[in-house]
């Protein structure tokens, strides 16, 4: 049986995977992909923890899984927006690559 | 039994995660991502939690990923072209990355209640949509509501950013 | 009035005159003229009365700075023998100055000012008199340097009489230095300031005989800056651009005695010191003595004359500190020098005014019959000066000679030659001056001064002639004779005569000009010309090295430094802003990375 040290170091290794896509990628996009990729290993720990604390009435701690709930609705909006943003901007400078969004260069 | 989906599942989750960060065209990144989410919801069914993974499976692999294809078809972006390799950059980011990962390993190993097996439940099977929904909009009922206007904001946001000229 | 303050009177008094004068009568000649005289003839008066009662009380004191058991310095008063006789002299003398001045001021520009500075001048000079500690009386010392600066640039529109107080100021304070060194040395090794108490803990000393004699020497320096010994004479010749009562007053009987009394009010030090300490202060005061007299037979300034005719005669006071047995010889000679030179400057003065400021001896002459009284004062005066037997002068100077002759004999021959000198430059101020015909107009139609200006004269005249007789002087002072043998007085007689003989050679007949021309004595040994350069080179190089100080270091490093390094700190962390988003979130993650490791493993 899988334990809660198994689920949290997935969890973990997901999030690095997710921290290596923002830092080395160089396409928007993709950086946007891992960042989504971080947000769910946030939420795979969450159900985790939520299966670990159970309740007197021998149920897992809803509590967490609620949270989840909500990181799901809102990383949602914040994809909605963001994906918004890369089109205006792409509109504006035709690019994605994110080394040409250098205006605020000294 | 639920070792073995655990394993092979983690597996598939971070093996397609990898392949988002890897692959050069946009498209196979956004198709490996979903993979990865489905991977994730099974993992949330083998911890019981039957509400939560299918609506990650609505919400994000169902809605958001389709929102990031059309995306990427709208702005009609190409595979990434190879280019040379920054090592000092590319050395700054993986010496993050390790740090990273020796940390969290460290303080998962160091955590009391980390090799602890998962108590039993009351009862296994069980749609929790119930509980959930009831834990919800009982405990939570306030931040339902924000999250309502949250989402009302962002659409206005959306629409707002996304005309021709920003009048 | 009880007897008791008549000392604080006679203090303050003047103080109080001249602020009186300074504030209320700034524009009122006459009125400030006749405070000014009121206030000096109530000092006198006093005097007397505080001289004639000696049961007064011998020190009274206000405390004035007090540290408890650490330091005090009181503003006290001592009346001893030597305090009372200086008293008398100075407000006496200062009496017939202000008188004076009301008749030779007439009609300048600011006779308030002069007779605030008159009286300011008075008060700090009967503070170094009163004084019973070091540091009242270098407190009092610096004031008479402020008074003297103020009178010397009386006509301060002048540039001359600008720079002449200026360099007064300046070089008295370069005495001054060695001055307060010496205080201070004193103060160390004694604890006290106080004149009897230092006396008292002399024993002591006398055990450190090189640090005594180090600190009595450094005392003395303050006498080589203010009665203008050798080498800081320099300023006393160019103080005779203030004008004439205030050359008679300050810079030949009372302040430039300041120094003389100084040492004769510490005699019981010297004494105590090595032999050595009088031995310098006799060879300083024989060689000003010497060479003065020098200087002074070649001036034609009759103002100048006398000038150096004074710093020939503080050396002769100096030589009497050196090689007397108690301070009483030095001080008779100045007892007796304060009124025969205070009367040949007057009488300067009166032969200025009316040939209508004119100094140079070359266009006087012939005035014996134009001027009569002032001729004869001034004739009493001069033979005075020069030692002309049965005139004051004599005995006093005489006696000096003979000291020199039983303790220093090299001494003795330079101070019995510069009796040649006093002589010679006397006889021929004298001849020039009054006898034969005048050389220019002015002195052809010279008058006798007004009767405000030649009482004074005529008052003076007295003392000049009777002042050394022992039947006057023992009244004053106590005074320890010479012991030598007769052979000396007959050298010193020799050498009057030679001297009275040349002048009459060279200038009885009345030439036109000088016959003599020394360029070396005219041109005053060529030290006014080596103090210029030595002070153009100093000051030079310092202020180079100062101005390269300022310019390199201060402005370079210093601000310009400070400023460029902001700026170049400023564009390293500017460097930070690549405007690349993943370089941001490099270094946020590193950031997080670092704070975690520190949160958790810490």
């Amino acid at each position: 049986m899988p334990t809660l040290g198994d689920y949290l170091l997935v969890s973990g290794l997901l999030f690095s995977i997710g921290l290596a896509g923002v830092l080395l990628r160089r396409n928007l996009l993709v950086i946007f992909m891992g960042l989504e990729l971080m947000l769910n290993a946030a939420n795979l720990s969450l159900v985790a923890f939520a299966r670990h604390g159970v309740t007197a009435f021998g149920l897992p701690d809803y509590n967490a899984q609620v949270l989840v709930f909500f990181i799901i609705t809102v990383a949602a909006a914040e994809v909605a927006v963001g994906l918004a943003i890369i089109v205006a901007l792409y509109r504006l400078r035709q690019t994605t690559h994110v080394e040409d969004l250098d205006r605020l260069k000294f | 039994m639920l070792t073995i989906l655990f394993w092979v599942f983690s597996v598939l989750m971070l093996a397609s995660a990898a392949a988002v960060v890897l692959f050069r065209n946009p498209v196979n990144s956004a198709m490996s991502l979903v993979l990865s989410f489905l991977a994730l919801a099974a993992l949330f069914v083998t911890l019981d939690a039957y509400f939560i993974g299918i609506i990650q499976v609505l919400v994000y692999a169902g809605a958001v990923m389709v929102l990031f294809l059309f995306i990427i078809m709208l702005l009609d972006l190409k595979a990434e072209a190879r280019r040379k390799l920054n090592i000092a950059a590319l050395a700054g980011g993986l010496g993050v990355l390790g740090g990273f990962v020796v940390l969290i390993v460290q303080v998962i190993k160091s955590l009391p209640t980390g090799a602890d097996q998962f108590p039993a439940l009351a009862r296994t099977g069980y749609s929790d949509a119930y509980d959930v929904g009831m834990t919800l909009f009982g405990n939570f009922n306030l931040p339902f509501q924000i999250i309502g206007v949250l989402l009302l904001v962002a659409t206005v946001g959306v629409v707002l950013l996304s005309r021709r000229s920003l009048r | 009035m009880d007897p008791q303050l008549y000392p604080w009177i006679i203090l303050f008094a003047p103080l109080v005159a001249a602020a009186f004068i300074l504030f209320v009568l700034p524009r009122h000649n006459v009125a400030a003229g006749a405070v000014g005289i009121a206030t000096v003839a109530l000092t006198c008066f006093l005097s007397w009365k505080v001289f004639l009662d000696p049961s007064l009380a011998v020190t009274a004191q206000i405390n004035w700075i007090e540290v408890p058991g650490v330091f005090a310095v009181p503003i006290g008063i001592i009346l001893d023998n030597l305090s009372r006789v200086m008293l008398v002299v100075v407000t006496t003398i200062a009496t017939l100055v202000f008188i004076y001045s009301a008749g030779y001021m007439r009609g300048d520009e600011g006779i308030p000012r002069y007779y605030a500075s008159l009286s300011l001048f008075l008060f700090s000079m009967l503070g170094i008199v009163l004084a019973d500690n070091f540091v009242m009386m270098f407190i009092f010392w610096e004031l008479v340097g402020v008074s003297s600066y103020l009178l010397i640039g009386h006509y301060f529109r002048k540039d001359s009489a600008a720079d002449a107080a200026k360099q007064a100021f300046t070089v008295n304070r370069v005495g001054d230095f060695g001055f307060m060194l010496g205080i201070l040395m004193l103060w160390l090794a004694t604890g006290s300031i106080m004149f009897a108490g230092i006396e008292e803990n002399l024993s002591a000393l006398t055990l450190h005989p090189g640090y005594l004699t180090a600190a009595c020497l450094l005392v003395f320096c303050g006498t080589i800056g203010k009665s203008a010994q050798m080498p800081l004479h320099v300023w006393l010749p160019n103080s005779m651009e203030g004008p004439t009562p205030v050359s008679s007053l300050l810079h030949a009987a009372t302040m430039v005695a300041a120094g003389v009394y100084m040492l004769a009010r510490i005699f019981p030090i010297l004494l105590a010191a090595p032999d050595v300490v009088r031995e310098v202060i006799m060879w300083i005061g024989a060689v000003t003595c010497f060479a003065a007299g020098l200087m002074a037979i070649q001036q034609d300034d009759i103002k100048r004359i006398l000038a150096y005719s004074t710093i020939s005669q503080l050396g002769y006071m100096v030589v009497g500190i050196g090689v007397g047995a108690t301070g009483d010889v030095a001080m008779f000679h100045l007892f007796t020098h304060a009124f025969f030179k205070c009367l040949l400057f007057l009488c300067a003065g009166s032969v200025i005014i009316a040939l209508h400021h004119e100094q140079d001896i070359w266009k006087m002459g012939g005035l014996l019959t134009r001027m009569p009284v002032t001729a004869l004062c001034m004739l009493a005066g001069g033979l005075a000066l020069a030692g002309v037997p049965f005139f004051s002068g004599s005995f006093s100077k005489d006696n000096i000679i003979e000291w020199a002759w039983l303790n220093n004999r090299t001494g003795f021959w330079i101070t019995a030659g510069a009796v040649l000198l006093t002589a010679l430059y006397t006889f021929r101020l004298l001849m020039v001056v009054f006898l034969g015909k005048p050389r220019a107009d002015h002195a052809a139609h010279a008058k006798e001064s007004p009767l405000v200006m030649t009482l004074p004269l005529v008052i003076l005249a007295v003392p000049a002639v009777i002042a050394g007789y022992p039947w006057f002087i023992s009244h004053f002072f106590d005074i320890p004779y010479a012991e030598a043998p007769a052979i000396a007085h007959k050298i010193v007689l020799g050498f009057l005569a030679a001297g009275a003989v040349l002048a009459a050679l060279l200038y009885l007949r009345g030439p036109a000009k000088d016959p003599v021309r020394i360029p070396l004595f005219a041109n005053r040994l060529y030290i006014d010309n080596f103090y210029n350069w030595l002070v153009a080179r100093v000051q030079g190089g310092l202020a180079v090295l100062g101005s390269w100080f300022d310019r390199w270091i201060i402005d370079g490093l210093i601000v310009t430094g400070s400023a460029r390094t902001v700026w170049a700190t400023g564009y390293v962390l500017r460097l930070l802003q690549l405007g690349n988003l993943q370089a941001y979130a490099f270094f946020f993650g590193a950031g997080v990375l670092l704070v975690l490791y520190f949160l958790v493993f810490r």
